[in-house]
């Protein structure tokens, strides 16, 4: 262990805000990141299955006018 | 071979003539940008000869993103640029062509115009030569560049501003290399290494960027 | 070997390759981070020099030789992309380009963050980060022309050309900005050119050096993956996934 508490820890050495500060930034970045992949496809599939429960609709209409 | 290249110039060269503002106006462009530095910054000759390659350079870059507009634009819209391509001859050799046909309209007025800057931004003799001979080699550059970039961006409708976001930071060693050897003749140092390295440049560029733009141009026309 | 390798040109085939070996590299990321941030943290020693501000080192450093890497990959799909016209190598372009572009970003700031302590400002014209910078712009330029494409096939050739012609100027750039600065700065502020670093300091750096590479692998196969879905989104097999995925939600 390089430190003795854990206010040392956060203290870096005095060097705490400019540490923290980048390993902050760097989570930020690549969460946000895992994030905008993971809601993309789900959009993606979300439109798909739109387009999906739409041609259901228009081919049971036309069956419809069929019998009708 | 050559006589279809001198066709496809002249009928450039000609076309343009017809709208003589489509060539004064980027060359307008470069004289105002130039002519703000010294009302922004003061007019301290050492001053403005410590900036002036600088501020050259980057308004020769900004006064060629202008201009690119119309490289391929007009020949997209009227679709001449398909009766390019369909011409039995290598689509990289017409463009180059076209390219030369761009830089002798709006790169070789810019050289033109530089000695009046030259005076405006108090440099001497020795420095503008630099200047003059780093335009020489460095805007043939830009356009070849330039010319990739419009060739990717001509068939999009907000194709301008995507044009420089593209162009710009591929043409940041010919902006550090003109202005290093510009500022080695003003402290009265030899400056061939850097010119040569220019030239270099110039030769890579020549060979290489008509394939990257003929590529580009079917692209953009499909 | 082609016979083997021939079907993941379909986009199906490698769309479920993909979604094969993605647990693998999100395990591996999440191991290799855990271990490298806790180690190099916790139990690397300080720097004699720096103190502890060189913990940066540890997200610094493998965020800037990934952003590297994931360019290269780029031209690498986008020369085989071009050359055998294989569609799936212009969208691992479009799947890699945004993590490389944030890999570039988190460089660019944790040097800053780095820069502020050691050199005393946050920005320094420093040939590694300025080149850093510009590699980021071009990271963004490709990125804004492929989405400046509604026609998806033509943003990936469009890109691939871009990705080639940068991959050709990325050198002259890092060398014209390299002799830029040191002609205009003389001896340049860097305290650390390192010899060599004490073990316990590098390795952790190598583990984290690993999981950055394989947490860029895992974000590049699921972006990899929504390229596909997209592109595909009209193919039948497409409409047979997420009717599967409704009907084993209900």
């Amino acid at each position: 262990m390089a430190f003795d508490s854990f206010a040392d820890f956060f203290a870096m050495g005095g060097y705490g805000f400019y540490v923290w500060l980048s390993y902050g930034l760097t989570f930020l970045a690549l969460g946000i990141l895992i994030v905008n992949s993971i809601t993309k496809k789900n959009k993606i599939l979300k439109n798909v299955e739109q387009r999906l429960a739409r041609e259901q609709r228009i081919k049971k209409a036309k069956d419809m006018e069929g019998t009708l | 071979m050559f006589n279809v290249f001198f066709q496809v110039v002249n009928k450039e060269l000609k076309g343009a003539f017809r709208s003589q503002s489509d060539i004064l106006n980027p060359v307008w462009f470069f004289i105002i940008v130039v002519t703000l530095f010294p009302l922004g910054i003061g007019t301290d000759p050492a001053l403005l000869a410590r900036i002036a390659p600088g501020v050259i350079w980057v308004a020769a870059l900004l006064a060629a993103l202008l201009s690119f507009e119309r490289l391929f634009k007009d020949d997209f819209i009227d679709g001449s640029l398909e009766q390019l391509m369909l011409m039995p001859h290598s689509l990289a050799w017409l463009v180059s062509a076209k390219v030369f046909a761009h830089w002798l309209l709006t790169g070789l007025p810019i050289l033109f115009v530089s000695p009046l800057l030259a005076i405006f931004l108090a440099m001497d003799i020795n420095t503008y030569s630099a200047l003059f001979l780093t335009l020489l080699i460095g805007t043939p550059i830009l356009s070849l560049l330039g010319a990739i970039g419009v060739a990717l961006t001509v068939g999009l409708r907000k194709g301008g501003i995507l044009l420089s976001l593209i162009m710009l930071p591929l043409s940041i060693p010919i902006l550090i290399f003109s202005t290093l050897a510009i500022d080695a003749a003003a402290y009265g140092q030899s400056y061939l290494g850097l010119l040569a390295l220019l030239g270099a440049m110039l030769v890579g560029a020549i060979t290489l960027a008509p394939f990257a733009i003929a590529a580009s141009l079917r692209v953009s026309v499909s | 070997m082609w016979k083997w390798l021939h079907p993941y040109a379909k986009p199906e085939k490698s769309y479920q390759l993909a979604g094969k070996l993605l647990p693998w590299f999100v395990v591996a990321t999440v191991i290799t981070f855990v271990v490298g941030l806790v180690w190099g943290l916790l139990f690397a020693p300080a720097d004699y020099q720096q103190g502890d501000s060189f913990r940066i080192i540890y997200i610094h450093v493998p965020a800037a030789m990934m952003a590297m890497a994931a360019y290269s990959t780029m031209a690498i799909a986008a020369f085989i992309a071009l050359v055998w016209q294989i569609r799936l190598a212009e969208m691992n372009i479009a799947a890699i380009a945004p993590v490389g572009a944030v890999f570039t970003f988190i460089a660019l700031v944790t040097g800053a963050a780095w820069g502020k302590p050691m050199w005393g400002a946050w920005w320094v014209w420093d040939a590694r980060l300025t080149s850093e910078l510009i590699l980021l712009f071009v990271y963004l330029g490709i990125i804004a022309l492929y989405n400046a494409f509604s026609d998806k096939v033509l943003a990936g050739r469009a890109a691939s050309i871009l990705t080639l012609v940068g991959v050709i100027n990325l050198p002259i750039i890092h060398y014209s900005v390299v002799w830029w600065n040191t002609l205009h700065q003389g001896a340049t502020l860097m305290k650390f050119d390192k010899p060599s670093m004490a073990p316990e300091m590098l390795w952790p750096l190598i583990i984290m050096i690993i999981g950055f590479a394989t947490f860029l692998g895992a974000l590049s196969l699921l972006r990899f993956r929504n390229e596909i879905l997209a592109r595909e989104s009209h193919r039948p097999w497409v409409s047979a996934l997420v009717t599967e995925k409704l009907e084993g939600g209900k």
